[in-house]
């Protein structure tokens, strides 16, 4: 018994020391440096994504099949359908890793922003009577004070009491929309898209494509704006008060304000992506606006690697699409023969989803980021050294609270 | 005046109930650092095998009852121990990668009871005396809330006896204190890990056949939606204290009470302005270490 604590005590010790050397190494690291994955190196890197958004901005006029990963052919309204959900929820997901990957604050309530976009555009333009446009300022307005608001509140704590207390507000909001106020949010049933108000080429299902192009657009602001962000200076401090709080401090900066501009831009950025959801499945439902959905987003973030921004896009992606072939397929007959054993299982996609989750935080804490890292290492030196110096996991970004000395 | 005492009574009834989610919950948070999300469904699983043990024996004898309460408090041990042991342990000291795993247990073994019983609530059965009511001061009260009572206060005496009266019980005492000390001291704190995950488990399990009669039915999502104010809970009462535990849940549960039929239905509102003002005025809760 002894020597296993003395063992332990010891790999405590070297974990500490560890962890002191990979913060002086990420201190020590050039200020261009901390994007620390992607593809980046100079012309490369503005070509790769842009080819990518050229790509799937023509996706609706060409006739590509993925058999096994799309429903169908690249033009019909069901595959847009679903490549629009999976780009409205990369662009969410961006917003979370803001929120997670940068400033290390573990949130259980970012479904509020997205839920509070999808219901509050709905109900503002059918109450105030107002179109399209300015109901999405009204909301975005909304979307600030509300997170300035919520987000003083709940950063007077760190750590995992933060998420306690944003799963607190965010149940708050997701029980109000199934109260169905005033008949506002429909309820249980939820809220149909009051489509007098929105312009006729977004209603219909054979103008699925023109949808598909807002949500590709937002999803390349999400993108840019999130970019931006990270590299501002209130990017960097942030990253800074993750690493060491007292230190920025001591520095003469305010974590707070920082974390809290963070916080709103995270918001904002979700409640943005509400809005084109709420285009897109012509409503809204209480999903949004639950755990379960900032879960996802928890989901997608570490299954595509913490802290990078594209893992997060990739993230959504395979999330999105994974989960929709996982429900096609457990309707399908291969399943149906098996024993109840493997039957029961094989059939709840979200059972699968959770399972592959478990795996990767314990076997793969990098995520796909991390494997893709791995892969590029076999080609390029530079990748090869980014893998020596380490890939971030989800635990070495959120600020321990200082519960135990 | 019955009004009052009826909202009092089932609002400490309720309350009952949040204490044995939140009190397991608070005693993980409070030695390993660790939030539970699956702590919901050690108590799903719990209700739902009450539910089947109770049906094959007959749900309407107390025997019946009787051994479904201890095999819900079974299944939840079972699965907290198991969870501890297979997924959290592994992660060592990783505090958020463990809350993450839990995390992913929670999705899957919330899918994975929809696939075995269905996403349709079922109801439970038990003896005819849980469903009538007994009079005090002129009040009505379903007697299943004196059952979750007297669960609660059971439960809360006897984890408080053995942390204070047994050498396990003194060494999770010493390890919310100070973890680190009691690892230096030599003392294999693992042991004390699953320790707390096996009770708050049982906690769990006894709260979910309790909880099945209470709220009238059992559904895959019964244990998740519950921790949610478990977890309420036990930042109100303070991370990682019992007692602080015990008097939040008693709290929120007749705030809820009271303002769900005093204020137009708002309960859940006011539990969460609770919330913001305590963490605003004292955010390391009620009872919780002021460092």
């Amino acid at each position: 018994m002894t020597a296993r604590n003395t063992a332990n005590a010891e790999s405590k010790v070297t974990e500490k020391v560890t962890d002191k050397v990979t913060e002086m190494r990420r201190a020590s690291r050039p200020p261009e440096e901390p994007e620390a994955s992607g593809p980046r190196s100079g012309l490369l890197g503005l070509i790769v994504p842009l080819g990518l958004v050229v790509l799937l901005a023509c996706l609706p006029l060409l006739n590509l099949s993925l058999p096994g990963v799309l429903p169908g052919a690249t033009y019909t309204p069901g595959t847009l359908h679903l490549l629009a959900l999976a780009m409205v929820m990369a662009g969410v997901a961006l917003s979370y890793h803001l929120l997670f990957g940068v400033a290390g604050l573990l949130s259980f309530g970012h479904a509020l922003y997205f839920g509070m976009g999808a219901y509050g555009l709905g109900v503002v333009m059918d109450r105030l009577e107002l179109a399209l446009l300015p109901a999405a300022l009204v909301i975005i307005l909304a979307g600030v004070v509300m997170s300035l608001i919520l987000g003083a509140v709940s950063l007077q704590v760190t750590g995992i009491p933060f998420a306690m207390v944003t799963l607190a507000f965010a149940q708050a909001g997701y029980v109000l929309v199934r109260k169905n106020p005033g008949g506002a949010t429909g309820g249980e049933e939820g809220m149909r898209l009051p489509t007098d108000y929105v312009p006729d080429w977004l209603v219909g299902v054979a103008d699925t494509r023109n949808v598909y192009w807002v949500a590709l657009a937002a999803l390349v602001a999400a993108f840019v704006i999130v970019t931006w962000v990270q590299r501002s200076r209130a990017g960097h401090v942030a990253e800074a008060v993750r690493e060491n709080e007292l230190r920025v401090r001591v520095l003469g900066m305010r974590p707070f304000a920082v974390k809290l501009a963070i916080f709103v831009a995270a918001s904002v950025i979700a409640s943005g992506m509400g809005m084109v959801h709420l285009l897109l499945n012509s409503g809204a439902v209480p999903h949004v606006m639950s755990a379960e959905f900032t879960i996802s987003l928890l989901l997608m973030v570490v299954l595509g690697g913490v802290g990078s921004r594209w893992g997060a896009v990739a993230g959504a992606f395979v999330y999105v699409i994974l989960s929709q072939r996982l429900a096609v397929f457990a309707q399908s007959s291969t399943i149906d023969d098996l024993p109840a054993v493997l039957r029961i299982p094989l059939s709840e996609p979200m059972f699968i989803l959770g399972a592959v989750f478990i795996l990767v935080v314990m076997f793969l804490p990098g995520g796909l980021a991390a494997l893709g890292l791995r892969v590029r290492a076999l080609f390029s030196r530079r990748a090869k050294a980014e893998l020596a110096e380490g890939t971030p996991t989800p635990g070495e970004l959120v600020q321990e609270d200082d519960q135990q000395p | 005046m019955n009004t009052v005492i009826l909202l009092a009574v089932t609002g400490v009834g309720l309350g009952a109930i949040y204490f044995l989610v939140a009190c397991g919950l608070s005693l993980i948070y409070g030695l390993m650092g660790v939030l539970n999300f699956a702590h919901g469904v050690f108590l799903t699983l719990g209700a739902f095998l009450g539910l089947e043990v109770a049906q094959r024996l007959g749900a309407t004898t107390w025997a019946g009852f009787a051994v479904s309460l201890l095999v819900g408090a079974l299944a939840g041990a079972v699965f907290a121990a198991l969870t501890e042991r297979i997924l959290v342990q592994r992660l060592y000291n990783r505090h958020i990668e463990q809350v993450l795993v839990t995390v992913g247990l929670g999705l899957a073994a919330v899918a994975l009871f929809d696939g075995i019983w269905g996403t349709d609530p079922r109801f439970p059965r038990g003896p005819s005396w849980l469903g009538q009511t007994s009079q005090i001061g002129g009040a009505n009260i379903p007697n299943i809330v004196f059952l979750a009572i007297l669960a609660a206060v059971a439960v809360l005496a006897g984890i408080v006896l053995f942390l204070k009266h047994t050498r396990y019980g003194m060494i999770i005492r010493a390890g919310v204190e100070n973890r680190s000390m009691v690892q230096a001291l030599g003392i294999d704190v693992r042991t004390a890990f699953t320790l707390v995950f096996t009770i708050g488990g049982a906690a769990a399990g006894v709260g979910g056949v309790l909880a099945s009669h209470h709220f009238g039915y059992v559904s895959p999502m019964l244990g998740q939606t519950l921790l949610i104010f478990a977890f309420i809970v036990t930042v109100i009462g303070g991370l990682g204290s019992l007692i602080g535990a015990a008097v939040a849940s008693v709290l929120v549960a007749l705030l809820q009470q009271f303002a769900n039929f005093y204020l137009w239905g708002t309960g859940d509102f006011a539990v969460v302005i609770l919330l913001a003002l305590v963490l605003l005025t004292r955010p390391s809760g009620l009872m919780g270490r002021t460092t």
